[in-house]
């Protein structure tokens, strides 16, 4: 068993210092009905790291692998190079092995780098300060609603038809127990926004709206009126961004008005990883910022006047407030926000625009080639590095033979939206500098002879 | 004064450090590291790309016109920046982590070898189904894993983290109850040896809380648990084993009250890897339990998280777990989203994750269990338990522990401050540890002891790892029962000397700004 050390001899040793006859006797208090005498019978024993290896492989080896073909998926999940240097500092033991930085005086490597997270997240988002990062998008868009709720005392949240499905969904699960009241409806293929829509609904009772952008059909939608109509009735306006690499294009949420921006940062230095672990962003006004979910580093000074950084403002926390605290959250995504914060700083302002421009400019090739495929209508007028097309067919089985022809072509709507039957022939297709034009050439000339 | 493994020989206090001032800050290989934000520059960057093709924006009119304020680093300077800082960090790979109810043991380097292969690590939560099979069936996997070491119905495979995990097990008690038409149940009790998310969470589903207290001896008072239970309790949430390090002996006869009650039983299942392969949480009437994969299954803590919570569900309990899920089809893993839950599980909850839970932690998780495999793991829980044992023994003449005669411990031992020179604290003891080369215990943990120190060794550390702890540990508890003054300036030789977490928290600095000139700030 490669992984205790404990010999033989050492076991006896210390069982005779701690004067017991044997292991088992240690588990005295447990009752005797409950008590195994050996192993859980019905699985199998320990196999060497080899076979292991094998046995993983084997799995890993049945699935097709993003960078194994043409790959344009996006809703929330983004394929993006991510540098070689990002994932050998992650993989350091003095981070990936650390806890949570409770001892701050052998834990400054992380808190400083969280400090930095902290500060690279609030001007992406254009806000004046951010959390050290939640668990995803999905959940970090509720936590922001229930604080909206807390921050306004009303109890009814304005969610755009933009918004991500899942989002949605993980809103609605918790709104059932909590109590708060959601209005929300599904997207039509349009290229406008339901901006109109939204400011018609906000009213007294109105905590929040909530808006994705660029939005789940890719269009990107202006902010200010739905900011200032918010503002005008006393509500927030929550912004919500699963591809934070647009906003090295387009302008923060901040800067339009958002008063909670979050997000989904998987995008920089993750992976796609089949949807976990990703890093919730979360970031807002100062004035809002002691009901603000997750955990926060400050700044401060060592008994010998150094600077240095804490973990602080944790009387909102469940630790101390108990039932009483902003949210039952007790960690965050470290690990993740570590990798998003290198390989932000490897971007740096001039990296993250030449990203965001390039992300921009294949999709514009994209759509314009794929727009010519007879049975194909471009939805979007505007877009970042996602956009919307109308097939002459259903989308869902399209996209299956295509993945049988080794193309992962997009995401059907018909997958998101399983009720909506308008929307079954929309397809969502993502493209990032990882596509080639060979591979927009292969989508093309696929979707041709699919949708012949 | 003993001598070390390596043969040096510590000298406490001494140094004359003002005298040794360096021009840089650094000392030899400790090296003072700035923010990137005052190294950095917005025209550097890492990344070298791709030509792009050239195309008119489609921005909408939203183009980005002001500057971000993002400083880049070139690829070598970056890799110090981070490599410097990491240098700053206490981590299981440097020596024993022995924090209580946290559960840090070493993480193996093929777990985080099997989550890089490509097969998992670059494939897209909405890919079609039949293109990754195989992550679905390392999910089943896992999660027959996890009901046959559990004994329990099914498992939920998607919260995000242990109090994530604690959510789901409370909406799907919240769940049934309304299903039953007891949705009028509202209290949940809460023993106050609990975890603070406990709480936290029962109160952010919608629950009521009512703390039950604990017995002299460190375990819930099953009379005073039987006395509040009633037709307004949903039920109870209940640690094991406990915070206290003790196994609840009561925890049948707590789950048959509560049943008979009408309530459901949630176990914290933080403390599972002092039990794993031992014995099943299902036998003990439990309802629910959250498996913290970290913990037990030794995915590692990166500063934080990511964690996994994954959701041990009753026969009673399963009707209403969380979407989604995969389920085995003849040849075929299926994954039962909204769509395609149908009439089957009408009852379930809803959606708690944008996607399907932490996948690379499955996979992880799934690596170490294989590596055990059920003889491993009842390997695992017997030195977990056998570790903590030796170190309460050995100890409990030097650190007062109050419930040192309840029984033998589990995972982890407690201490008090009982018996420390005037003024002396346990944050004392913890700095002290620090300057002997420890992380410190887990501090003031649980709350029903005053000045807990709560030590949990686990499973992977050596006779003589553990012995060169408990040399330390008692060397510090000795000072501070002599009131050593230079333990109250304690840590000594650490990155930063204490730090001043008041003024942290009264003047919140939260993020970097950028100097103001000096034209600017005069106005």
């Amino acid at each position: 068993m490669r992984y205790l050390p404990l010999t033989q001899p050492d076991r006896e040793a210390m069982l005779a210092a701690v004067g017991a006859s044997s292991v088992d006797a240690l588990f005295a208090d447990v009752p005797e009905a409950a008590r195994l005498d050996g192993p859980v019978p019905g699985l199998p024993n320990h196999a060497s790291e080899l076979a292991v290896e094998r046995h993983l492989s084997a799995l890993a080896a049945k699935n097709l692998a993003a960078g194994t073909a043409p790959f344009f998926l996006g809703c929330g999940a983004y394929r993006h190079h991510v540098p070689a240097s990002v994932d050998h500092l992650i993989q350091r033991g003095e981070y990936l092995t650390a806890y949570t930085p409770y001892q701050p005086e052998i834990a400054q490597g992380t808190l400083q780098m969280l400090f930095e997270f902290q500060t690279q997240v609030a001007q992406l988002f254009g806000c004046d300060v951010a959390n050290a990062s939640m668990y995803d998008g999905s959940t970090a868009c509720w936590e922001a609603i229930t604080m909206a709720r807390r921050v306004t005392r009303r109890g009814k949240a304005i969610l755009s038809s933009g918004l991500h499905p899942h989002y949605v969904s993980v809103a609605n699960t918790m709104a059932k127990f909590t109590g708060d009241v959601l209005e929300t409806s599904a997207p039509t293929l349009t290229a406008d926004t339901d901006a109109e829509a939204l400011i018609a609904a906000i009213d007294g009772d109105t905590s929040c709206v909530v808006v994705q952008y660029p939005d789940i059909l890719g269009r990107i939608p202006d902010l200010r009126p739905i900011a200032e109509a918010a503002h005008a009735n006393k509500a927030l306006l929550i912004a919500v961004v699963t591809e934070p690499v647009a906003l090295g294009a387009i302008a923060s949420p901040g800067e339009l008005g958002a008063d909670i921006v979050v997000g989904e940062g998987q995008s920089l230095g993750v992976g796609l990883q089949f949807g976990g672990p990703y890093v919730g962003l979360f970031a807002c006004s100062d004035k809002l910022v002691r009901q603000m979910p997750g955990r926060l580093c400050g700044e401060t000074v060592d008994a010998e006047g150094k600077r240095g950084f804490v973990l602080t403002l944790s009387t909102r926390e469940q630790h101390i407030r108990r039932e009483k605290a902003t949210s039952n959250i007790c960690t965050n995504s470290g690990l993740c926000a570590l990798a998003f914060s290198i390989h932000m700083t490897l971007l740096g302002e001039k990296g993250l625009r030449q990203l965001a421009a390039s992300n921009h400019a294949r999709a514009v090739a994209a759509a314009d080639r794929l727009a010519k495929v007879p049975g194909i209508e471009l939805v979007n007028t505007s877009f970042f590095n996602e956009f919307t097309l109308k097939l002459s067919k259903e989308a869902r089985p399209v996209v299956r033979t295509l993945a049988e022809r080794g193309v992962l072509a997009g995401v059907s709507l018909g997958r998101l939206y399983p009720g909506e039957a308008e929307l079954a022939n929309g397809l969502v297709v993502a493209v990032t500098e990882t596509v080639t034009a060979e591979d927009i050439e292969t989508l093309a000339t696929e979707l041709e002879e699919v949708l012949a | 004064m003993t001598i070390n493994q390596s043969g040096w020989r510590p000298e406490m206090g001494g140094g004359d450090e003002a005298t040794q001032a360096t021009f840089t800050g650094n000392r030899a290989l400790m090296l003072e590291e700035p923010l990137l934000f005052e190294i950095g520059s917005a025209d550097v960057t890492g990344v070298d790309f791709d030509e792009s093709p050239q195309a008119p924006s489609r921005l909408g009119g939203m183009e980005r016109k002001d500057p971000i304020g993002l400083p880049g680093l070139s690829e070598p300077e970056a890799v110090r920046h981070y490599t410097r800082l990491s240098r700053q960090n206490y981590a299981i790979d440097l020596g024993l982590f022995p924090l209580g109810s946290c559960t840090m043991k070493h993480n193996p380097r093929l777990n985080e070898r099997m989550a890089r292969l490509p097969g998992f690590a670059d494939v897209h939560p909405l890919q079609p189904v039949d293109t990754v099979q195989g992550a679905l069936e390392v999910i089943h996997q896992l999660a027959h894993w996890l009901v046959t070491l559990t004994g329990m119905d099914s498992v939920a495979m998607s919260p995000k983290a242990g109090a994530h995990g604690e959510l789901c097990g409370i909406l799907a008690i919240r769940a049934a109850l309304e299903a039953k038409g007891e949705g009028h149940r509202k209290v949940i009790l809460v023993p106050e040896s609990a975890h603070g998310t406990n709480p936290a969470t029962a109160a952010f589903a919608g629950f009521k809380v009512e703390d039950i207290p604990a017995t002299a001896e460190g375990r819930v008072d099953l009379e005073a648990l039987k006395a509040r239970l009633g037709p307004d309790v949903a039920g109870v949430m209940i640690t094991n084993p406990n915070t206290c390090g003790l196994f609840e002996r009561d925890m049948r006869a707590i789950s048959d009250a509560v049943h008979d009650a009408g309530g459901y039983v949630y176990c914290d299942g933080a403390n599972f890897n002092a039990i794993v392969g031992r014995v099943r949480p299902g036998d003990l009437g439990v309802d629910a339990m959250h498996i913290n994969l970290h913990k037990t299954f030794s995915t590692p803590h990166g500063g934080g998280g990511p964690g996994s919570g994954p959701v041990v569900f009753s026969a009673a309990l399963t009707p209403f777990a969380p979407l989604p899920f995969v389920e085995k089809q003849g040849d075929r893993f299926a994954l039962i989203e909204e769509e395609t839950a149908g009439e089957h599980h009408a009852g379930s909850f809803g959606r708690m994750v944008a996607f399907h839970g932490q996948m690379g932690m499955f996979t992880r998780a799934l690596s170490y269990i294989l590596s055990h495999g059920a003889d491993g793991l009842y390997q695992v829980s017997g030195d977990a338990v056998l570790n903590a044992n030796y170190v309460l023994r050995q100890l409990e003449d030097v650190l007062d522990a109050p419930f040192g005669g309840s029984g033998p411990c589990m995972h982890e031992a407690l201490f008090s401050d009982a018996g420390l020179a005037e003024g002396f604290t346990t944050l004392d003891v913890a700095k002290g540890l620090i300057d002997e080369g420890y992380h410190p215990m887990t501090m003031y943990f649980p709350l029903v002891v005053h000045g807990a120190m709560l030590i949990e060794p686990t499973e992977t550390e050596s006779k003589a790892a553990l012995d060169q702890f408990i040399g330390a540990l008692r060397s510090v508890a000795e000072r501070a029962k002599a009131g050593d003054q230079a333990l109250k300036g304690a840590p000594h030789f650490a990155p930063r000397r204490r730090l001043d977490e008041t003024q942290a928290a009264r003047k919140p600095v939260l993020r970097w700004k950028a100097p103001q000139p000096a034209a600017q700030a005069a106005e």
